[in-house]
């Protein structure tokens, strides 16, 4: 078992599990931040996507300990006072989701992606996204959520 | 209030619970109603009131809760349920509350699969509410001393014609203790009147899902809760040979469980329970059994039992001989897996007593059933309580994860959460069968088919009638001994049917020189299906549209389950790699009276992405009782490089029931990217997945 302390949501929480727990299951099974889904436990599947530093990272595929230091960001932590970010407000006015397991996953991968492309064509959003799975065939919807959230006529899967 | 606040059903009789409710209007749903087919029924010794299958009750603030044993698991039906009783309540859909799922507090039912939620209990939901309204329009002319037909209900509130008058449901019912018991069934409000059903209401609690505050199954959390794993072994029909379980004891917190032929472990975090199920040393023989090689040939060879045809007429003995054009091929698929997002899970906690589950499953009173079985408990002593869930395709019919729990947690004495790795949910769960069809068929010269003879060997006789019209025919299911688990998929063998018959009506097409368009419409009468295949064809622009040997276009139509679908895919084939892409498709659906069209539409859409998957490279690869690729890097799934533009017309029939749409869009994807394959090509693709060789065509 190791001591450290992860910075999540801008908050400090101190954790002690063991080297190679992932920051996956700390976050779900010690810190009961359960927003963030298993899927595949091989970074295959994105469902366990986080943001650390900003970026878009698998939480299956790191070490918690090694997330010690990064601020790190899960889907709880985006809404602030009541208020969505615009990516979480786009899922919500595209339909964009069936059962929404997949849904924490792919609004933190759109989240880093429009962080770094504000008007991602087509294209860099299929290649940015195509890390996270929908198994129930969401894919025309979320493309369109997130080009609402980036200003661009979605033009309208729904 | 949430349902886990409200007290268990079992233990109070409809009055009391009426009372708990704190009073109002109750409604129940008596089975004479003649679309109570299928909810409602008794069984062996369960103790909620048999004679129900569903109710509403309206509080004394004007809430109004519905509560109901089907589940949403991703198909919307929480949010057209909804609408279906706002419409007929004339209540606000913001007013209703979906009770679901909960074998405490809903009345049994058998299940939500088969598209049958929409056809048989939202009418139920409906004839209740029907009768909650003339309710509340009789209490409303009693109090103000006047006649129920001179008022009108509106959006929670009886009025006078006039306006002067008006007192909303919860003041109406505020102080009253009424339980109202519905038999017959009463005037529905006929789709062309709709005002909340028929529109494209938003997913009900679709703010928690964007939030993360959605607590999945595999999110409950419990006091004092532990963390379980199993063991499992290394094969299909494996014998256990030696075990030693010594090392895993030994870590901190560890408990090994074993009982009869299960072991596992709790744990106080889960990262130690896998780490302590991956130190059981446990040897195991596995005996010799089928793989992917021959396996078709080892499905036509064995059958389990005797079977009948499912449809006979004429001789399809002397019209294929007689006939002017015949062909006769095979077509076979393999074994996929359902690959919910969310796998099995389960968390159980028992408490004097009795057990309490919360897990994934469309069959809440299945598992409750099992549970009671496995643990002899009563009906009382077990309950199932299933969160909205990470979907399940018809692959989460059983309580696995649930009995696995609750085996932990009764010996460790303390709640036990259970989540399945991907690797178990791609192993342990159950599969959509492999099959195999041999077709004959036949038509004369003129395009009109004359015979038609079909069997299916495993796959299943979901829509295995043919809709074309043929006089001689001889139309069979063989069911066989599955080497694999199987058990339901979304569409069941209506996929695979519909892939072999539409499949060879275009190889009839192109024998005959005939548009494949124009030789469908000569074969089909069932104007239903003829609208579909038109409006996909005039929107896909089929007439004009040329295949070349870089790009084909290819369709396919067909019924099931009341919904009827028509796809038109055009593909485009890389000349050097023979490399497939699906450029764009055109699916047209009608399924009756349109209850939630964005609803629909997401469905509709989301059945023909996720057909890709089995159209061209899913399957399940087995060999020596082990799945070889059970992951998602091994085992591929649909992803958003793989979608193409997909345009979804539908079709709204208000003159016509509602049908449910959560299955038989996905039928049509893979005969129409193989007959469009086909049409660039000139190679017939007969076997599902279609390419699963790197995407490629190979002959």
């Amino acid at each position: 078992m190791s001591k450290f302390h992860l910075q999540i949501n801008g908050k400090n929480y101190p954790v002690d599990a063991p080297q190679d727990e992932t920051l996956l299951s700390v976050l779900r099974n010690r810190l009961n931040l359960t927003g963030t889904k298993y899927g595949c436990g091989e970074g295959q599947c994105g469902a366990c996507t986080v943001l650390m530093d900003g970026a878009a990272t698998r939480s299956c595929s790191v070490p918690a300990a090694a997330a010690a230091g990064a601020k790190i960001t899960t889907i709880e932590g985006l809404e602030e006072d009541g208020k969505l970010t615009p990516v979480q407000e786009a899922f919500l006015e595209e339909g964009a989701y069936q059962c929404g397991y997949c849904t924490s996953g792919m609004i933190m991968s759109a989240t880093s992606l429009l962080r770094d492309n504000h008007a991602p064509s087509e294209e860099q959003i299929v290649t940015a996204m195509n890390g996270n799975v929908c198994r129930c065939g969401t894919y025309p919807r979320i493309l369109n959520a997130i080009k609402r959230a980036s200003g661009q006529d979605a033009g309208g899967a729904r | 209030m949430t349902t886990r606040e409200l007290q268990p059903l079992s233990d109070v009789n409809r009055r009391d619970f009426l009372k708990f409710l704190g009073g109002g209007l109750l409604v129940c749903l008596s089975p004479i109603s003649s679309v109570a087919q299928e909810s409602g029924r008794a069984f062996g010794g369960h103790e909620l009131p048999a004679d129900i299958s569903a109710w509403i009750h309206i509080d004394p603030d004007g809430h109004v809760k519905v509560f109901t044993g089907k589940v949403e698991v991703g198909q919307n039906i929480r949010t057209s349920l909804a609408q279906a009783v706002a419409e007929e309540l004339r209540a606000p859909f913001n007013s209703i509350t979906m009770i679901m799922g909960d074998t405490d507090l809903v009345p049994w039912d058998m299940g939500t699969f088969g598209s049958r939620t929409t056809p048989t209990m939202a009418p139920q939901l409906r004839n209740m509410a029907v009768a909650g309204r003339e309710l509340l329009l009789e209490m409303a002319a009693q109090r103000w001393n006047t006649d129920a037909s001179k008022l009108i209900a509106d959006s929670g509130r009886i009025k006078t014609s006039d306006g002067v008058k008006s007192i909303t449901y919860g003041e109406l019912t505020r102080g009253e203790n009424l339980v109202k018991s519905v038999a017959g069934d009463p005037q529905l409000t006929p789709a062309t009147e709709w005002k909340i059903a028929g529109s494209p209401v938003p997913k009900a609690n679709g703010r928690d899902f964007v939030t993360g505050k959605h607590q999945f199954p595999s999110d409950i959390v419990r006091p004092g809760m532990l963390f379980g794993a199993v063991l499992r072994a290394e094969g299909y029909n494996a014998k256990l040979e030696s075990i030693d379980t010594s090392a895993a004891e030994k870590l901190p917190g560890v408990k090994v469980v074993r009982d009869g032929d299960f072991t596992g472990v709790v744990a106080d975090d889960a990262f130690t329970a896998q780490q302590a199920v991956a130190a059981i040393k446990a040897k195991w023989t596995i005996p010799d059994q089928p793989s992917n090689q021959g396996l078709f040939e080892y499905l036509k060879s064995n059958p389990d039992g005797h079977s009948n045809p499912e449809h006979q007429s004429g001789s399809v003995t002397d019209a294929f001989s007689a006939a002017d054009v015949k062909l006769e091929c095979q077509y076979t698929i393999e074994y996929i897996a359902h690959t919910p997002l969310e796998p099995r899970a389960a968390v159980a906690e028992w408490e004097d007593g009795k057990l309490t589950v919360w897990t994934g499953t469309q069959r809440p009173f299945g598992v409750h059933e099992e549970l009671m079985r496995t643990f002899q408990l009563s009906p009382k002593q077990a309950r199932v309580i299933q969160p909205d869930m990470g979907s399940g395709y018809g692959g989460k019919h059983t309580g696995e994860a649930a009995i696995e729990a609750s085996r932990l947690a009764r010996a460790a004495g303390k709640p036990v959460k259970v989540v399945w790795t991907r690797e178990e949910e791609f192993t342990w769960a159950y599969f959509r069968p492999a099959g195999l069809a041999e077709i004959k068929s036949a038509a004369r010269r003129d395009g009109a088919l004359v015979s038609w003879e079909f069997h299916n060997y495993n796959s299943g006789p979901a829509a295995i009638g043919t809709p074309y019209e043929v006089s001689n025919q001889l139309i069979q299911f063989h069911p066989a001994k599955s080497p694999l688990r199987q058990g339901s998929y979304r569409g069941l063998a209506a996929t695979f049917n519909h892939f072999a018959r539409e499949s060879n009506m275009d190889e009839m097409a192109h024998a005959l020189k005939m548009d494949p368009l124009a030789f469908r419409l000569k074969n089909i009468t069932n104007p239903r299906l003829r609208a579909v295949l038109q409006a996909a064809a005039d929107k896909f622009r089929w007439t004009g549209t040329k295949s070349g040997p870089d790009r084909g276009i290819g369709m396919a139509c067909g019924t099931d389950k009341g919904g009827f679908v028509a796809t038109c895919a055009e593909v485009s084939i890389d000349p050097s790699t023979k490399k497939v892409r699906i450029l764009r498709v055109v699916q047209a659906w009608e399924c009756g009276a349109i209850v939630n069209p964005d609803g629909l539409r997401n469905q509709v859409q989301g059945a023909l992405v996720q057909g890709i998957g089995g159209a061209l490279f899913e399957r399940i690869l087995f060999s020596k009782g082990r799945v070889e690729n059970p992951r998602f890097s091994k085992y591929r799934v649909p992803r958003f490089s793989d979608t193409p533009k997909v345009e979804i017309v539908l079709l709204d029939r208000k003159d016509l029931p509602s049908a449910g749409a959560g299955e038989t869009g996905i039928v049509g994807i893979a005969p129409a990217i193989g007959n469009a394959i086909f049409a660039a090509t000139g190679t017939r693709l007969r076997h599902m997945p279609l390419t699963p060789d790197g995407d490629a065509v190979r002959t």
